[in-house]
């Protein structure tokens, strides 16, 4: 029998939607609100929702004082960098772990996630002194490892997840048709893997792109991304918001606007497999 | 050609023994069926045979040739799956072309070959669509076209007609007869269903826990079962077994008699019971007999004009020419 829904609680069901999405969505909100008022108006009191002055002033200063492209090709070469790398490592190692477990394959998996639940400042000293000792300090190719590897756990359980899903005997039959592990692996796993592999492609991107503690301490000014970028308009006294927001606003866009266009293959990519 | 003989084949996961050690022959052309209770080893074995799993000790044999160590792509064998493991995201063609392009044929020959195995199997209005797209036994016969493009030296089916619905599987039974008749290619068939084995088998190999319980043709395995698992597996309905003062006059601890061959009488007869459940299929109908004093059940195969009620008193004759003997091990006495 369906389930009966009133109008009522229909109403009440989507006006309650709507306000979680709104809270959820609040700060970006204001974020981007603030970056077109003036330092003044941005910390005016009660706070100014619509009736201000717009002005562009802050995206012009931010612009003029810092090389926001650079920034950007940094985000961009660590993010894509790690993500790639992530995948070239994840996909053969999700494979053995989904379609040859051994006795261990469980407590391997669980042991990858346990290195997440480590603060990441744990390794902060350890981690210097290796960045130190190779010259990698302030280098992309220093975060696109460091990151790599930090998301890796992810990147494996989650292409492991969708390959568990992928049926065994279709590689069997590819096995029986002559193929080699590679053809298996090229022309039958990848092609009926590719929307998990490129929903986990999606996440891995806007977390390596969001991460700000690593960029932070392992960079100074050549390999900053657009994490640098923001922090470098913060400040203690909390004086310069309006500024802090446009920067703040040019760096999330780009992520933003790819998670628009993508947001039903992440969807799709991140509840693949609960419902069957 | 086919030939392919099994050398003390022996496999264990872990400490489970699932297939003791055993030898098997199987003829080139031969059409094998690997029948027997789920669990008692078939698939394994076919997977052993396949190369998809390792053994854990003897030796495989194809054509002559030690392949206990070959991996499956280089056996020469083809296979259809219970589930038909087609590619999803290949079309029929790309489908049926896949072994052949793994094989590295020329685009020329692999065309003439999927077109005419399209051909053959009725595939040719579909062969632009997806898996996705077709129904169960158009499935079931791309994954076939699949496996005969490549002209393997043998054909290996895992419960192939598990899936379909009872209609389509009598007529892909027929259909799978009849390419082998015009191949005559060695096929080995893994069902759990006796009547498959019945009908479309050269050789059947009986199998319980791993073990070879007989080799036979259908009919030896009928008129001559050498066990009583082996006499109740075959046939249906089952077997009647009947124990105690009834079997000793046969001088035999367990005597076993098909339904098929008791005479059912309203007057008179060897023994006498009471009618339960009564199965028609038309043709023919099945008595459950009760109180008979031999055992909790008779099953009886009557013609179906034969009409008697629940609860009427009813005779049985057993044709004594077709009573089979079984000792207290169970084997079979001549």
């Amino acid at each position: 029998m369906a389930r009966a829904i009133t109008t009522q609680r229909k109403v009440i069901i989507t006006a309650a939607a709507w306000a979680v999405g709104l809270l959820i969505f609040f700060p970006i909100y204001w974020t981007i609100l603030t970056s077109f008022k003036t330092e003044a108006q941005a910390i005016n009191d009660p706070p100014l929702f619509f009736n201000f002055d717009w002005t562009l002033e802050n995206y012009a200063i931010v612009q003029e004082r810092s090389n926001y492209m650079r920034y950007l090709w940094n985000s961009v070469i660590i993010a894509g960098g790690s993500t790639l790398l992530g995948i070239l490592v994840a996909v053969p190692a999700a494979w053995s772990m989904a379609f040859v477990p051994s006795k261990r394959t469980k407590d391997i998996l669980l042991w990858m996630l346990s290195t997440k639940m480590l603060p990441a400042v744990g390794v902060l000293y350890p981690i210097s002194l290796i960045f130190v000792e190779f010259n990698l300090l302030d280098t992309r190719i220093g975060l696109v490892v460091v990151l790599m590897l930090i998301n890796l756990p992810i990147i494996v359980w989650m292409l492991y997840t969708y390959f568990r899903e992928i049926p065994v005997d279709i590689l069997e039959a590819a096995r029986m048709d002559g193929a080699s592990l590679r053809e298996e692996i090229l022309y039958v796993l990848t092609p009926m893997a590719i929307p998990g592999i490129a929903s986990t492609i999606l996440l891995n991107f806007i977390l390596a792109w969001n991460e700000a503690f690593w960029t932070l301490n392992l960079t100074a000014a050549q390999a900053a991304p657009l994490t640098a970028f923001i922090a470098s308009y913060s400040s203690p006294e909390g004086l310069f918001f309006a500024k802090l927001s446009a920067a703040s606003t040019m760096a999330i866009a780009p992520i933003l606007i790819l998670g628009w266009f993508s947001q039903k293959q992440l969807v799709r990519g991140l509840t693949f497999g609960a419902v069957k | 050609m086919g030939r392919i003989v099994l050398e003390k084949v022996k496999k264990s996961f872990g400490d489970v023994t699932v297939i003791p050690p055993l030898d098997l022959e199987i003829n080139d052309g031969e059409f094998v069926v690997f029948v027997g209770p789920s669990g008692c080893g078939k698939s394994t074995l076919l997977r052993l045979i396949a190369g998809l799993e390792d053994v854990s000790g003897g030796k495989i044999e194809i054509d002559g040739n030690d392949a206990t160590f070959i991996p499956p792509a280089k056996r020469g064998l083809a296979m259809v799956f219970q589930s038909y493991a087609l590619y999803p995201h290949m079309t029929v063609r790309k489908n049926i072309a896949f072994p052949l392009r793994m094989a590295k044929l020329d685009q020329a020959e692999i065309d003439r070959r999927v077109n005419n195995a399209a051909e053959v199997l009725n595939l040719s209005d579909y062969i632009d669509r997806r898996p996705g797209q077709l129904s169960g036994g158009q499935r079931q016969r791309v994954a076939i076209g699949r496996a005969i493009v490549r002209e393997p030296a043998a054909f290996l089916f895992d419960e192939p007609l598990s899936n379909l619905d009872a209609a389509l599987r009598v007529g892909m039974r027929l259909e799978i007869s009849e390419l082998h008749k015009r191949l005559k290619t060695t096929m080995i068939y893994v069902t759990h269903d006796q009547v498959e084995a019945m009908t479309m088998a050269d050789k059947i190999v009986v199998l319980r826990a791993g073990n070879i319980e007989q080799v036979g043709s259908p009919l030896e395995l009928y008129r001559a079962p050498k066990n009583l698992f082996v006499a109740g597996f075959i046939g249906s309905p089952k077997m009647n077994f009947i124990e105690g003062e009834e079997a000793a006059k046969h001088g035999a601890h367990t005597i076993g008699i098909r339904p098929e061959h008791i005479e059912v009488s309203g007057d008179k007869g060897a023994w006498s019971g009471v009618v339960g459940v009564s199965e028609h299929l038309g043709s023919d109908t099945f008595f459950h007999i009760h109180e008979t004093g031999l055992a909790e059940t008779i099953t009886v195969r009557a013609d179906g004009e034969v009409d008697f009620k629940h609860g009427d008193r009813i005779h049985l004759t057993p044709r004594e020419d077709v009573i089979h003997k079984f000792d207290a091990n169970g084997l079979r006495i001549e």
